[in-house]
C-alpha cells in the first residue's frame, strides 16, 4: 500500500462521497418526486429500513442480490401506496401519517429481520472505475456500485422529465395547484398516490443499497437517520433533482471526514469532525437563506407552504 | 414486557405456606435454597447483534433451561434514565429479584442510585468497578478479555506485512483502551516495530461509520484489523473485502471470511451465568466483585484460522499456556503512553487481575490515535 500522507484525506472524502451518498441520493430523489406532486412523506426513513431488511432477506433466501433490490423496491411501493391512499382521505395530515409509517416501517423491519442479522447475503456487484490508477487507495475509492450510477441517471432523467415532458408538467401542476390540475381534467389524488408510491420505491432501493452493498449487512442499527436527513436534503436542494446529487455527495464526503482525519493522525476532537455534515447543513442553509426566497422552488400545495 | 402469572406477593405467600409443611421451615430464610427466581437481563442494543449483546443474550438463554428460573429481557435500553425505568418495571411488575444490566454506562449513576431503594434485589452489573463504598446489594463482574485480545495481537503481529495494524473502536472507555493497548502489545511481542492505528466512531453501533473507519484504516495501510464495537460484523466484512486479515471480537465471526479470519476474542457468558444461578439457587450469594479470564472460562479464543502461520501457532500456544498458568503480565514498566509520558514506572508489574488496569486512560506508545 502506498503511503499517501495528507493526500489520504481528499482520497477518503472522494471515496466516502461515492460510497455513502447513494442512500441519500435515492431517498432525496424519491422525496423530490413526492413533494413535487404536493405531498410530504416523512415515512421514507421507515421505508428505507424496511427496504434494507426486505432486500437482505430476499437476497439471502434467493441467492440473488438483484432480487433483493427488486423486493426492496416493491416493499417501498407498498409503503408509498399506503401513505398515498391514507393521505387522500379528507382532512388527513400527511406529516403525521409519515411519522406513523416511519415507526411502522422500522418496527416491522426489526420484527421480521431478526433471523437475518447473522447470515451473509450476496452483495451487489461493483464496477472498478479506478483501474487506471496504480494507487490501491484510489482504486478502492473508485469502486463504484451500479446503484450509484443508476441514481445519477435517475437524477438526470427526473430533471429532464420535470422540465420538458408532459408527465413532468402534470406533476408540477398537481403539486402547485390542485384547482388548476382539476381544471385541466387531471385527478390530483391519483397522481399524488402514484408519485408517493414511486418515491417509496426509491427509498426502498436506498435501503437495499445499505444492506446489500455498503456497509453491506442487515442490523437494527443499519440506518443512522439517512432517510430523515435526505428529506431535509430536499429542502436544501430546492426540490431540484440535480441539486440532490450535489447535496448527497456533500453529505457523504462530510461523513468520511472524521475517520479519514483520524487515519492520518489528526485525531484530537473527533466528535467535532463527526458533526461536520450537520454543521455543513446549518452553514449552507444560513448562507442561502433570505426572507424573500425562503421557500423558493417549493411546490405550492405542500402542507408546509400552504 | 410480559406480566407473569405469579406476582411477587403471591410468590412470597406461596413459599411461606410451603415452608410451614416442610422441614425447611426450621432453617433461617436466607440460608434456604430459593426454588423460584426471576432474573432480568437488560441490553443496550438489539439482542441479536452478532456481538456484545448477543453474547449476553446467549448467556441468558442458557439459564432458561434451569428449573425454577424465569428470565425476562429487554433490549435497546439506553444508558439514560430509561434503564432505571426498565429496572423498576422488572422489579415491580415481573418480580425480578436478580438483575443483570449488561451495559457499561448503566452502572454509575443509575444502578448505584436505584440499589438502596430495593435492598432485597440483587443488581449484577457487567463491566463496572464495585468498591466497598457501593451498596452491598450491587455486584460487578467482568472477564479479562484483554488477554484474549493480546492473543489476537500475536496472530496479527505474525500476519501483518505492512507492520501496521488497525483497530475500530467505539468509545474511549477503559475497557476499550485496554483492548487497543493489548492488541498492539501482543503484536509487538512478535515485532516491536509494529504500530496500531485506532479510529473511534463515538457510538457502540453505527454501521456506516464503522465501514468508513475500516476503509480509512485500509487506506492508511493497515493489513490486520479488529474492532471493539457492539456488532463487529460490518468491520469484519469490510476489512476482509479490502483484503485485510481480521481478528474477531465478542463472538466467533469466522463464518464471515474464513480465509481472512485469524482468531477472535469471545465471551463465554453462558458458563458465567449458569455458575451464578447455581450458586443463588443453592442459597448462596454472588460475590460483589467477580472477575475471570481464559483460565476461569469467562472468555475463550476462536479456533485459529488457516492463515495463521506455524510460528504464530507456536507463540500463540506458548503465550496462552502462560496466561492459563497465571502470573502473566502485559503491562509492566517502564512503559510510555503515545504522548511520551511514562505511565508505568520501571519495576512496576500489573497482573491481569490488577484493579488499577480497569481505570486505564491512556494509549501506549505505538498506538496512533488519541483518547479524546
Amino acid at each position: 500500500m502506498t503511503d499517501l500522507g495528507l493526500w489520504a484525506v481528499p482520497v477518503a472524502i472522494l471515496g466516502g462521497a461515492i460510497r455513502v451518498s447513494t442512500p441519500f441520493l435515492f431517498v432525496s430523489l424519491g422525496e423530490v418526486l413526492t413533494e413535487r406532486a404536493g405531498r410530504i412523506n416523512l415515512g421514507l426513513e421507515g421505508t428505507l429500513v424496511f427496504g434494507a431488511m426486505a432486500g437482505y432477506a430476499v437476497a439471502y433466501e434467493s441467492g440473488s442480490a438483484w432480487a433483493g433490490v427488486l423486493a426492496a423496491a416493491l416493499a417501498g411501493v407498498i409503503f408509498g401506496l399506503l401513505h398515498g391512499l391514507i393521505c387522500s382521505l379528507p382532512k388527513v395530515n400527511d406529516i403525521a401519517i409519515g411519522i406513523a409509517l416511519m415507526l411502522l416501517g422500522t418496527g416491522l423491519a426489526f420484527f421480521f429481520g431478526t433471523p437475518y442479522v447473522q447470515p451473509v447475503a450476496p452483495r451487489l456487484p461493483a464496477i472498478d472505475l479506478g483501474f487506471w490508477s496504480g494507487i490501491p487507495q484510489v482504486q478502492a475509492a473508485l469502486t463504484v456500485n451500479v446503484l450509484f450510477l443508476v441514481g445519477i441517471a435517475l437524477a438526470l432523467g427526473m430533471a429532464w422529465m420535470l422540465r420538458a415532458t408532459r408527465i413532468g408538467l402534470i406533476l408540477r401542476v398537481v403539486g402547485d395547484s390542485t384547482d388548476a390540475a382539476r381544471a385541466m381534467g387531471l385527478r390530483p389524488n391519483a397522481i399524488r398516490i402514484a408519485a408517493t408510491a414511486t418515491g417509496g420505491a426509491f427509498a426502498g432501493v436506498a435501503g437495499a443499497y445499505l444492506s446489500l452493498f455498503y456497509p453491506g449487512a442487515w442490523s437494527q442499527g443499519i440506518s443512522s437517520g439517512q432517510g430523515l436527513m435526505a428529506v431535509a436534503l430536499v429542502i436544501f436542494a430546492r426540490w431540484n433533482p440535480l441539486n440532490c446529487v450535489w447535496a448527497a455527495l456533500l453529505f457523504g464526503g462530510a461523513g468520511a471526514l472524521g475517520p479519514a482525519l483520524q487515519s492520518v493522525g489528526l485525531s484530537d476532537g473527533y466528535y467535532l469532525y463527526y458533526a461536520a455534515p450537520y454543521v455543513l447543513t446549518l452553514g449552507v442553509l444560513i448562507a442561502t437563506s433570505s426572507p424573500n426566497r425562503a421557500t423558493a422552488g417549493a411546490p405550492g400545495e405542500l402542507s408546509i407552504t400552504k | 414486557m410480559s406480566h407473569l402469572p405469579l406476582s411477587r406477593r403471591g410468590f412470597l405467600r406461596g413459599t411461606a405456606g410451603l415452608a410451614g409443611v416442610t422441614a425447611l421451615s426450621s432453617l433461617p430464610l436466607a440460608a434456604r435454597a430459593a426454588d423460584k427466581l426471576t432474573v432480568g437481563f437488560i441490553y443496550v442494543g438489539a439482542k441479536d447483534d452478532y456481538g456484545y449483546n448477543q453474547s449476553h443474550a446467549e448467556g441468558a438463554a442458557a439459564l432458561k433451561s434451569m428449573p425454577g428460573v424465569t428470565v425476562v429481557e429487554e433490549e435497546k435500553v439506553a444508558e439514560t434514565v430509561d434503564v432505571t425505568k426498565t429496572m423498576e418495571s422488572m422489579i415491580n411488575f415481573d418480580g425480578a429479584t436478580l438483575l443483570f444490566p449488561t451495559s457499561f454506562g448503566y452502572f454509575d449513576p443509575f444502578i448505584l442510585e436505584l440499589a438502596p431503594k430495593y435492598k432485597t434485589v440483587r443488581f449484577e452489573h457487567c463491566g463496572g468497578l464495585w468498591t466497598d463504598k457501593d451498596p452491598k446489594n450491587v455486584g460487578s463482574y467482568f472477564g479479562y478479555i484483554d488477554m484474549a485480545v493480546y492473543l489476537n495481537g500475536i496472530c496479527a503481529g505474525h500476519a501483518t506485512k505492512s507492520k501496521k495494524i488497525g483497530f475500530v473502536a467505539a468509545k474511549p472507555i477503559p475497557q476499550v483502551l485496554e483492548n487497543i493497548n493489548c492488541f498492539l502489545l501482543g503484536a509487538r511481542a512478535v515485532d516491536p516495530s509494529i504500530t496500531c492505528q485506532v479510529i473511534f466512531t463515538g457510538e457502540w453501533s453505527m454501521p456506516v461509520k464503522e465501514a468508513e473507519a475500516t476503509n480509512a484504516l485500509c487506506d492508511a495501510g493497515c493489513d490486520v484489523i479488529t474492532a471493539h464495537v457492539d456488532g463487529p460484523k460490518v468491520v469484519m466484512q469490510t476489512a476482509a473485502g479490502r483484503g485485510a486479515y481480521i481478528c474477531g471480537y465478542h463472538a466467533n465471526q469466522s463464518a464471515l471470511a474464513p480465509d481472512k479470519y485469524l482468531t477472535g476474542a469471545e465471551w463465554n457468558w453462558g458458563k458465567v451465568y449458569t455458575d451464578f444461578l447455581t450458586k443463588v439457587m443453592a442459597g448462596g450469594t454472588i460475590d460483589n466483585f467477580v472477575r475471570g479470564g481464559l483460565a476461569e472460562g469467562f472468555v475463550k479464543m476462536s479456533p485459529l484460522g488457516p492463515a495463521v502461520s506455524d510460528a504464530a501457532r507456536k507463540q500463540f500456544a506458548d503465550t496462552q499456556a502462560a496466561i492459563l498458568k497465571g502470573g502473566f503480565s502485559v503491562f509492566k514498566g517502564p512503559m510510555k503512553d503515545n504522548t511520551g509520558k511514562e505511565v508505568i514506572p520501571a519495576g512496576k508489574v500489573y497482573l491481569e487481575t490488577d484493579v488499577a488496569l480497569e481505570s486505564m486512560n491512556y494509549l501506549v506508545e505505538g498506538v496512533l490515535g488519541t483518547t479524546s
